[in-house]
């Protein structure tokens, strides 16, 4: 399951660094899904995360209100955070585009195994970071030691001191 | 940062590198050069969320020392990270590897085909203990990948070989037995103990789990048993429906489903949030410890283990009672040419002997040697040497004996860091001494 796309690990805690609140569509009400494990997980580290899921809209998910889509939903946010398969990614990155400078958004991010190569020319033709085929949450967890707690690979080789977030 | 900056690759850095740093950067709060021991059973919560988040496995941190603890986990990502694999689980022993690494593939009634020449402590825990959970072993002669084929069933659900067995001098064709497996949808496990990640790496000819004594060359200071389970990352749990505890509602977790939550990371997670959590197997920090310190030499030790033994094997080779020597590292090896392939670095240090006087040479010889220690461990600095029919396969059967390449006239080393002259030396004399039994 391994990607060929590379990101540097400069270019992801960027990223992270500059992102405060992210549009997470297809965030699910359920506890024990992915997309819930995600949201839960970014909001104990600091990220303002607001669901986009049209069958849930209106409704709280972790009390955040979920909008049926980005350009319901009232202030800025700087990342789409796409929890959709690769074709569905295509038409969620088309409706980012085009209200990506009234909602300030700067990165498309896709989750592992969403990739779609197509949208990913259009948003960055349109100025976009776009990264596909990752999570922000084990992302994150990797360049702040806590994938190393579980025993992972986080093929960080550094003798400065680990980084850590807010755990 | 300019955006060339950003850019910038990340720099690929090289195995002795890594094997001093992966997993060991320093301490945040302290700076400790030198990883801590954390000799810790557990961690305190910030609140009842928080906790909630650690159980529900929601978020990444320590609860218990019994699935994870910081010196344990700085031993599992070097693991890890030596063998190219995704994720590591370090355990009690290697046997608790073997275990765990079933565990999280197996159901009841389930089978695998396993290798004829394993060390025999591996057959005996497969062909006896394994069946008190109704998991059965098949036992085949993996140099022929059709009749591990013809093995297969669709209960199998893994083909389990050493890349360099213990103690035959045996290797193991990993990419065609990879093929096999992966035609029938099912994962290559490799025990890669007496090879190490810096002889040999299963997962770069296609294995899928990697299982290890660290007890063994990684450790080699002969301090501390332990074990590891080590995850590619590439196997799709998924794909066949045949891997329900990694790709199906998983009840001791509120039908969480590992390979959907957790993706490359679903085995890792399995085996410390599943396997060490009900099977208990956890590795000791102070062994994770000592073993880390081992593996800041292994380059070293393991050029210097290979260098000895092949000269160790070459002169016993011309030995008037030495009938034959089973070393890889030898011209004569009928396994030469799957070594060159496979462990390019060198064939080890472990390799078997059989004598012209039997078992009764067998067991005088090794009581005759002075230098070299006689014991059942393999892979120390110091080296060692055994008597495996009247050992460690002591418990198998005359014809699993000589299948494992341990019939009665055979004697098992493990050369060590010495002056090898000094061991050849010993080994001499204890050949001299047994004349009788000749």
């Amino acid at each position: 399951m391994s990607s060929p796309l590379t990101y540097s690990n400069a270019e992801l805690l960027a990223i992270l660094r500059d992102t405060r609140t992210i549009a997470m569509v297809g965030a699910s009400p359920k506890w024990n899904r992915p997309s819930y494990f995600a949201m839960k997980y970014l909001q104990e580290k600091g990220y303002r995360v607001i669901p986009v899921n049209p069958g849930v809209a209106g409704k709280a998910i972790l009390g955040e209100t979920a909008y049926a889509s980005l350009a319901e939903i009232p202030g800025k946010f700087e990342m789409v955070d796409i929890f959709r398969n690769s074709e569905a990614a295509g038409p969620v990155t088309d409706e980012a585009i085009a209200v990506a400078e009234k909602k300030g958004i700067k990165v498309i991010w896709m989750q592992l195994g969403v990739i779609n190569e197509e949208a990913a020319a259009r948003a960055r033709a349109a100025g976009l970071i776009v990264v596909m085929d990752r999570c922000p949450k084990i992302e994150f967890g990797r360049l702040h030691s806590e994938l190393s707690w579980g025993g992972f690979n986080s093929g960080i080789i550094s003798a400065k001191r680990r980084k850590v977030g807010p755990t | 940062m300019n955006d060339d900056a950003k850019k910038k690759a990340d720099r690929a850095f090289g195995f002795e590198t890594r094997m001093i740093h992966a997993g060991t950067q320093p301490e945040p709060i302290t700076g400790a050069r030198q990883t801590p021991i954390f000799q810790n059973t557990s961690y305190v919560f910030h609140d009842a969320d928080h906790a909630a988040s650690l159980f529900n496995l929601q978020t990444f941190g320590f609860i218990y020392s019994r699935l994870t603890n910081p010196t344990v986990a700085a031993l599992e990502e070097r693991l890890a990270n030596l063998e190219g694999g995704r994720g590591s689980t370090c355990c009690a022993s290697g046997h608790a590897a073997q275990i765990l690494a079933f565990f999280a593939l197996m159901e009841p009634g389930d089978r695998f085909i396993a290798s004829t020449r394993l060390y025999g402590g591996s057959i005996t825990q497969f062909g006896k203990t394994f069946k008190k959970f109704d998991w059965q072993a098949d036992f085949v002669d993996v140099d022929d990948p059709d009749a591990v084929r013809r093995a297969l069933t669709p209960k199998t659900k893994a083909i389990f070989v050493e890349s360099l067995a213990n103690p035959g001098g045996v290797v193991s064709d990993l990419e065609a037995l990879a093929a096999v497996a992966h035609e029938a949808e099912i994962p290559l496990i490799v025990d890669n103990t007496m090879a190490t990640p810096y002889l040999c790496r299963p997962f770069e000819w296609g294995a899928d789990i990697v299982v290890h004594s660290t007890t063994k060359f990684l450790s080699g200071n002969g301090t501390s048993v332990g074990g590891a389970v080590i995850d590619s990352g590439r196997f799709d749990w998924a794909a066949s429906g045949k891997f329900p505890g990694l790709a199906a509602p998983e009840p001791a977790y509120h039908g969480l489903n590992f390979h959907e939550t957790f993706g490359d990371m679903a085995f890792t997670m399995q085996a410390h949030a599943v396997g060490l959590r009900d099977l208990g197997s956890t590795m000791a920090p102070m062994n994770a410890f000592q073993t880390l310190l081992g593996t800041e030499t292994l380059s070293l030790r393991m050029e210097r283990h290979c260098a000895n033994a092949k000269r160790v094997a070459e002169y016993l080779e011309g030995h008037p009672r030495v009938d034959w020597v089973s070393c890889a590292a030898l011209a004569s090896s009928p396994y030469r040419a799957l070594a060159q392939k496979y462990l390019p670095l060198g064939a080890g240090s472990v390799f078997t002997i059989g004598l012209k006087g039997g078992y009764a040479a067998g067991v005088k010889m090794v009581e005759s040697c002075e230098l070299l220690s006689h014991l059942a461990n393999v892979g120390d600095v110091r080296s060692l040497i055994l008597h495996p029919a009247s050992t460690t396969h002591r418990q198998l059967s005359a014809e699993q004996q000589t299948a494992a390449g341990a019939g009665p006239e055979v004697v098992r080393l493990s050369i060590g860091l010495e002056t090898v002259d000094d061991i050849i030396a010993d080994l001499d004399q204890a050949l001299a001494a047994a004349a009788d039994a000749f």
